[in-house]
C-alpha cells in the first residue's frame, strides 16, 4: 500500500496552557497540491513547524513519506523543501551565494551545483542579479529567490507557507505554473497556507480548513461548499470561520509569540 | 566537509566585505595599547617595573580576541532576527556541524584581529624572544579565539533578543577582562584580585602567551596550556547545549 505523503495523527501543540493546534488529523497524498487555511493566528504556520521538525508536537504523530518526523528528523530534513513565511535569506551574501550555501546544507553533488543554481534563477528572473547582494533586493525578489532555494534539493514534499504574501500577479502566476508542473512531473507533495482564497481554488485539489487550532472541513472546492451550502470557496470559508477579526497575534512567528505571552503571563502572576 | 567550509567561508565573506567591522574592532585594542601602553608605562619604569608595553602587548592580544569572539556571537541572535537561523535549524545537517563550522569562521576572525593588533605592536616596537615564538603564539591565540567564540555562541543562544545579550556581556566581558592579569601583573596584585583573576580563563590564556613571547609567565606554562584546552573543552558543551535549545 502506497503510504500518504503527509500525515497527521491526533497532533496537538500546546504553549503552556495555550493550544495553538488542537488534534488535528489529515493525509495529503503523494504528488496532491494541498491548501491550508485558516484565520490569522489558527494554527497553520504551527503545523507546518510541527511537520519541518522547527517545533515538536505536544502530542500525536506526523508522518512524511511514512516515516515519523520526530523520531526521524534527519531522513525528514533531506526529503522537504520548505520556503518560509517570514524571510531567511543571508542579506550580507549575494543571490548566489545563498543558493550555494543552501546547496551544501543538502548535499546536493558540488558538480551539478551551478547548473542547478543558474536554471532555477533563470526560472525566477534573477540569473542577471545573481552577483546582487541581498540587502539590493525588493521584497518580491526576495520572495522569488526563497521559492527557488526550496526547490533546489528536489524535494519530495515542499511546503510553502504564505509564499506569494507581496508578490504581483504576473510573479504569482509564473511561480504557480511551475510549482504546478513540478508537482506534475516530479510528483512533489505541495502543502502551501494562502490568505489568497482565489489562488487556493484555482491551484489545491484539496483543501483543508483549520480555525481556533482544530480542522473544521477537509475537501476538494466542489464538497466545502456542497457541504456549506455555498456558491465559492470565500462563501464557505467564511461560514466555516465566521466573519469577525482576529486578534492580531500573527501567525508569522506564533510559536515565539505565545510563548513570549505565557512568559508575560507567568511574570505578572 | 562542504558544509563546514560554506559555513565558515559565510563568515569569512561576512566579515571582509564589512569594512566599518574590520576597523572598529582594531581601533579599540589599539586605544588601549597606546593609552595604557605610553601613559602608563612611565608610572611603571619609574616604578623600577618592567617595560610595561612589553607587558601589555599579550595582554590586549587576549582582550582583542575576548572582545572579538564574544561580540560575534551576536550573529546568532541576527540570523534569527532576519530569519536565517530558520534556514539553518531546517537543513539536513547536525547543529553541531552547524555550530562548529560557524564558530571555526568567528574563530579566523578573531585571529585576524589579534594577528593584527600584534603586527602593529611590533611595529611600535614590540619585540618578542626571538621570531620562532610566533608560530606557538599562533597557537594559543588560536585555541582562545576557539574556545570563546563557542562562549559568545552560547550566550546568544541563551537570549532572545540582542538588548538581552549585550546585558549578559556588561556582566561578563567586562570582569573577564579587567579581573585578569592582562592589565597589571599579578605578583604585585592585592590578595583579592590575584584570587579572582587565578580563577578566570584569560588569566592563563594571557601568561601563557607572554610565556611563548617574553619567556617570563606567573604560573607554569603546563598549567597555561592545560586551563585552556579546559576552557574549549567546556565552552564548547556549553555552545552545544544552548544551540541546541533553540527553537524558532
Amino acid at each position: 500500500m502506497q503510504r500518504s505523503a503527509i500525515e497527521a495523527e491526533g497532533v496537538t501543540k500546546r504553549f503552556g496552557k495555550l493550544v495553538a493546534v488542537d488534534d488535528i488529523s489529515f493525509k495529503v497524498d503523494g504528488g496532491e497540491i494541498f491548501a491550508f487555511l485558516g484565520p490569522n493566528g489558527a494554527g497553520k504556520s504551527t503545523t507546518i513547524k510541527m511537520l519541518t521538525t522547527m517545533l515538536r508536537p505536544s502530542s500525536g504523530k506526523l508522518y512524511l513519506a511514512g516515516h515519523d518526523v520526530t523520531r526521524e528528523q534527519a531522513w525528514a530534513r533531506k526529503s522537504f523543501g520548505i520556503v518560509f513565511q517570514d524571510p531567511s535569506l543571508d542579506e550580507e551574501l549575494t543571490a548566489y551565494e545563498n543558493m550555494e550555501l543552501h546547496a551544501a546544507l543538502y548535499h546536493v553533488p558540488k558538480i551539478e551545483q551551478p547548473e542547478r543554481i543558474i536554471d532555477l534563477l533563470k526560472l525566477v528572473g534573477l540569473s542577471e542579479r545573481k552577483d546582487s547582494f541581498i540587502k539590493t533586493f525588493s521584497g518580491g525578489m526576495r520572495r522569488r529567490l526563497e521559492i527557488a532555494r526550496g526547490l533546489l534539493h528536489h524535494p519530495k514534499v515542499l511546503f510553502l507557507d504564505e509564499p506569494t504574501l507581496g508578490l504581483d500577479t504576473q510573479t504569482r502566476n509564473v511561480l504557480w505554473d511551475y510549482v504546478r508542473k513540478l508537482s506534475k512531473s516530479e510528483g512533489m507533495t505541495i502543502f502551501f497556507t494562502t490568505h489568497y482564497l482565489d489562488e487556493a481554488e484555482e491551484i489545491a485539489e484539496r483543501i483543508a480548513i483549520i480555525d481556533h487550532g482544530k480542522i473544521v472541513a477537509v475537501g476538494t472546492v466542489k464538497e466545502l461548499t456542497k457541504k456549506t451550502k455555498t456558491k465559492t470557496l470565500e462563501q464557505a470559508y467564511l461560514k466555516l470561520t465566521g466573519e469577525s477579526i482576529r486578534d492580531e497575534t500573527s501567525d508569522a512567528n506564533d510559536g515565539l509569540n505565545m510563548r513570549s505571552a505565557m512568559r508575560i503571563r507567568s511574570l505578572r502572576g | 566537509m562542504q558544509v563546514l567550509s560554506v559555513l565558515w567561508l559565510r563568515q569569512m565573506r561576512r566579515y571582509l566585505r564589512s569594512r566599518s567591522r574590520i576597523i572598529g574592532s582594531i581601533g579599540q585594542p589599539l586605544l588601549f595599547l597606546l593609552a595604557l601602553g605610553y601613559g602608563l608605562g612611565a608610572v611603571f619604569e619609574r616604578a623600577g617595573e618592567i617595560d610595561y608595553l612589553e607587558f601589555l602587548v599579550p595582554g590586549i592580544i587576549m582582550q582583542t580576541i575576548l572582545f572579538s569572539s564574544i561580540f560575534w556571537g551576536a550573529i546568532i541572535i541576527f540570523d534569527r532576527r532576519f530569519g536565517f537561523l530558520s534556514e539553518l535549524l531546517v537543513a539536513p545537517v547536525s547543529r553541531l556541524k552547524i555550530l562548529s563550522g560557524s564558530c571555526s569562521g568567528g574563530a579566523t576572525i578573531s585571529l585576524i584581529q589579534a594577528t593584527t593588533v600584534l603586527a602593529i605592536s611590533v611595529i611600535l616596537g614590540f619585540r618578542a624572544q626571538s621570531i620562532w615564538v610566533y608560530i606557538p603564539a599562533l597557537v594559543i591565540m588560536a585555541i582562545l579565539s576557539l574556545a570563546l567564540t563557542s562562549f559568545g555562541a552560547a550566550l546568544a543562544s541563551s537570549v532572545e533578543d540582542f538588548q538581552g545579550f549585550q546585558a549578559i556581556n556588561s556582566f561578563v566581558m567586562f570582569p573577564l577582562f579587567f579581573l585578569s592579569n592582562a592589565l597589571y601583573p599579578l605578583d604585585s596584585a592585592p590578595d583579592i584580585l590575584r584570587i579572582l583573576a587565578s580563577l578566570n580563563p584569560l588569566t592563563y590564556a594571557v601568561d601563557g602567551l607572554r610565556y611563548v613571547l617574553l619567556g617570563a609567565s606567573h604560573f607554569s606554562i603546563a598549567l597555561d596550556v592545560a586551563v585552556l584546552l579546559a576552557t574549549l573543552v567546556v565552552a564548547t558543551m556549553f555552545a552545544v547545549r544552548q544551540f541546541n535549545r533553540i527553537q524558532i
